[in-house]
């Protein structure tokens, strides 16, 4: 099979190749067989994942009021090892405000399994899809920007992985 | 008679209405909701273009009608101007990408697309007299053109997870499908001669 574009949602689709069905088990339990680490690449920054994007959003507890979790993991590219204490700046458009408004802005650090996790209010459609925005652009590793979006408004969790290249 | 007044008048209706009751509207500035509610009334002025020009509306004589024809079709180009400058302020970037067709978001390269064959049959209409279009050629470049508008409007709105109601959504891009294949065939807008210089007398 061909896989011109590597995002998530296109591995989604494609559930059928066994390709994609390894892919896709990483993503949604953020562990990755051994046997696949040896040549792990690095994510792709999302079009559009940039948008409304602030500088140095604050490391925060919560986002506003909280009632929706962002998770993910932070892996390195190539062998896969978890890094831990990456920061990991969120933003959204949300029950608490536009996608460009400060409140909507946090970060978070991940913990020793290279995973991280943070709540902020119910995100809502935005431009037509019900969509989040995540960065890593602390400058050990190259800059990524994703835009994971959800399969429905009603979800009250989304996922987002990183596999980070040194810069 | 009165029944595909009320029809229409139900199609264009029901969806404002129950979009105007969406409950993602409490989370949308002023701006964001008037740019949505533009983008609503223009896909309802698609559909009244074809039943207009078709004659399917019972009481408007086929000047009438073709005078509202061109109205509706400034009004269309004005409600695309108030959607994409509303999006655009409430948050410049996305409409960027949607512009650039580097969005992405499916449903985007569809409305743009749809929009820039909005602008051109405007533009065109308004200048016809000037550029000295005759009816035959006029028709050539806003016959493909009225499709490109139609199907592109049609699948942008389809794909949009916003403030329109998901059923009456779906009937009013039925109907307006369903107007333009109408016409379409009524008219034979794929024959060329006869029928269309006939017409064209008939409806100066």
């Amino acid at each position: 099979m061909t896989m011109v574009v590597f995002n998530r949602r296109h591995f989604l689709a494609a559930g059928g190749s066994v390709l994609a069905t390894g892919f896709l088990a990483s993503g949604v339990s953020g562990l990755l067989l051994p046997a696949r680490a040896a040549g792990l690449a690095p994510t792709e920054t999302m079009s559009g994942g940039a948008n409304n994007y602030r500088k140095g959003a604050q490391i925060v507890e919560r986002i506003g009021k909280g009632g929706f979790w962002m998770s993910g993991t932070v892996r390195r590219a190539g062998d896969g090892a978890p890094l831990a204490g990456q920061r990991i700046q969120i933003w959204a458009h949300t029950v608490e405000g536009q996608e460009h408004e400060p409140q909507s802005h946090g970060a978070t650090l991940t913990d020793k399994d290279g995973k991280f996790r943070l709540e902020m209010p119910q995100i809502i459609p935005i431009f037509g899809q019900p969509h989040g925005h995540l960065a890593y652009d602390s400058g050990e590793f190259k800059t990524v920007f994703l835009r994971p979006v959800m399969r429905s408004a009603k979800e009250t969790s989304l996922e987002a992985h990183f596999v980070l290249q040194p810069a | 008679m009165i029944l595909i007044w009320v029809a229409l008048a139900l199609a264009l209706g029901v969806p404002i209405a129950l979009a105007a009751t969406s409950e993602q509207l409490a989370w949308r500035g002023p701006v964001y909701i008037l740019a949505g509610f533009a983008g609503i009334v223009a896909l309802g002025l698609v559909l009244a273009q074809p039943l207009l020009i078709g004659g399917y509306l019972p009481g408007l004589t086929a000047y009438r009608g073709r005078r509202a024809h061109r109205w509706i079709g400034g009004a269309l180009a004005l409600a695309v101007v108030i959607h994409v400058a509303g999006l655009w302020i409430t948050s410049p970037p996305d409409m960027i990408d949607a512009l650039t067709y580097s969005s992405p978001t499916p449903f985007s390269p569809f409305g743009v697309t749809a929009m820039w064959a909005i602008f051109v049959v405007a533009i065109l209409a308004a200048l016809r007299r000037r550029l000295g279009l005759r009816l035959r050629t006029w028709r050539v470049v806003h016959i493909p053109l009225a499709i490109v508008i139609v199907a592109g409007s049609v699948v942008h709105c389809l794909l949009i997870e916003g403030t329109m109601e998901t059923a009456s959504k779906a009937v009013l891009c039925a109907a307006v499908l369903a107007a333009t294949i109408k016409v379409m065939v009524d008219l034979q807008v794929w024959r060329k001669r006869r029928t269309l210089r006939g017409e064209s007398i008939a409806r100066q």
